[in-house]
């Protein structure tokens, strides 16, 4: 039987997507402007933030007021929450990628300290990762979420050998390069923020579709 | 055996040649409330009224399988049927207080089990009353017309009255279906308050109804107990499809 609500459910599920495509957006667009020195790029992300979070304010009324009129249940109640979760992670992504285009700003008006290598890969992961975990919610998709889930650790790993790189090479040999290089390293901290934000996204698809919390037991997923 | 207080197995009904129920099995913990929801014609009154053997009063009827209440089956040879209508008490959804006064009302079910003591009668009219938050609102009128009283409060006396006479088990089919919200949030707190000292088990049309009051829900379709267990789980993520769908509203 066909529900004036499952209409309702559809745009709840289509904002969530445009949200996606925005977040993502700007996750590509911020390691652009780091990439090429481009202010004015950076400064879009930091504008465009703010239809964002007009979407992200509109889903969560739009969810809350299912919660009240229609009384979901079972699979529809758990699909609002989890949407009104992945709402609010979507917008930390995108001020995520507005932090790094304000690292971008610090930076833009001086040579890179190094040619970038591993924030590029950093940023490709992220971006997959995102990506991916929204699929998995679209498709309703527990086998892809729980990839998402363990390509974490390889996000942790990067970020890591950037920090590592730019503290030892960089930083302890020649304190002058602090300015350029603190702000690189921010950038890989966001990017690896943006990877833990598509893993708790991830973990949200698992307890909608088997209705089981996964949240902080990833070590029991790795047995399954 | 299992120390539920009410334990139905494979329990099946018959209106003549018609089979309205088939094969139910559940157990009932004490002080628990259990809500039966399922679609018009599922069965929940047919199953509810064979818990107190109300469908004795209809004829041409057969019964297969147990019921089987304090460890002792209620359709055995030598049960005493007024006493399992004693002790499981039923409450019903157009409330039928009887045309005496609010406090005779109550009374009844002990002057005829023979109770003469007019004190201890009057203290059972007081806690009953108390029992069902009615006691306030009626104390300066004990002696007036039952039927003066709003529906919200008929339906209160008239728990009041099957409390009186001591019962262990409640019925309710469909108990709030013909009040107001206002009346309607007032038997669900009642029902709340009422399952530390009764067993209830309630049959409603309304699922968010079983949702807010009940411990434990039964999915009734065409006779068949679909699905049973916790209420938190059948609301959030029921096992059977068939059980989301009509929660749902994906059909029924």
């Amino acid at each position: 039987m066909k529900r004036h609500f499952d209409d309702e459910l559809k745009n709840l599920n289509n904002n969530l997507l445009r949200m996606a495509i925005f977040s993502e957006e700007a996750i590509y667009k911020s390691v652009e402007a780091l990439k090429n020195r481009d202010k004015n790029l950076a400064l879009k992300v930091i504008e465009d933030d703010k239809k964002i979070d007009e979407l992200e304010l509109l889903i969560e009324e739009a969810a809350i007021n299912l919660l009240a009129l229609r009384q979901p249940m079972a699979r529809d109640l758990r699909f609002i929450t989890t949407g009104m979760k992945i709402n609010a992670e979507l917008e930390r992504i995108a001020d995520l990628a507005v932090n790094i285009s304000q690292n971008v700003l610090e930076l833009a008006d001086e040579p890179l300290l190094k040619p970038l290598i591993d924030i590029p890969k950093l940023t490709v992961i992220a971006r997959q990762m995102v990506k991916k975990s929204i699929d998995a919610f679209i498709e309703r998709d527990e086998k892809m979420a729980q990839e998402v889930i363990l390509n974490d650790c390889e996000a942790d790993k990067l970020r890591d050998l950037i920090q590592k790189e730019l503290t030892d090479e960089y930083m302890v040999k020649d304190g002058t390069t602090a300015p350029r290089a603190i702000p690189l390293l921010l950038v890989a901290r966001h990017l690896e923020r943006i990877c833990d934000h598509a893993t708790n996204i991830a973990e949200d698809v698992i307890y909608m579709v088997r209705a089981k919390v996964v949240k902080h037991h990833f070590e029991e997923l790795k047995n399954e | 055996m299992n120390g539920a207080k009410i334990q139905v197995n494979k329990f099946s009904f018959y209106y003549g040649l018609s089979q309205a129920l088939y094969d139910v099995s559940l157990d009932v913990k004490e002080n628990t409330v259990i809500g039966i929801i399922g679609p018009s014609g599922c069965g929940k009154s047919t199953f509810l009224r064979s818990l107190n053997r109300m469908n004795d009063t209809i004829s041409d009827t057969k019964t297969e399988g147990e019921i089987i209440i304090d460890n002792r089956s209620i359709y055995g040879k030598d049960t005493d049927v007024v006493e399992i209508r004693r002790k499981i008490g039923m409450v019903f959804q157009k409330s039928n207080p009887f045309p005496k006064s609010i406090f005779e009302n109550v009374a009844y079910g002990l002057k005829i089990n023979g109770i003469k003591d007019k004190n201890y009668i009057a203290q059972k009219v007081e806690t009953s009353l108390k029992d069902t938050a009615l006691f306030n609102e009626v104390k300066d009128r004990l002696n007036t017309n039952a039927f003066e009283l709003s529906g919200g409060q008929q339906q209160r006396l008239c728990i009041a009255r099957a409390l009186a006479v001591e019962p262990e088990v409640i019925l309710m089919d469909e108990p709030a279906s013909a009040l107001d919200p206002t009346a309607t949030l007032k038997i669900e707190e009642l029902i709340q308050k009422l399952k530390e000292k009764y067993t209830i088990i309630i049959v409603t049309h309304n699922m968010q109804q079983a949702a807010r009051v009940s411990d434990f829900t039964a999915f009734f379709m065409l006779g068949k107990l679909m699905e049973y267990g916790e209420t938190n789980k059948i609301f959030t993520n029921p096992s059977k499809k068939i059980t989301e769908d009509y929660i749902t509203g994906r059909f029924g």
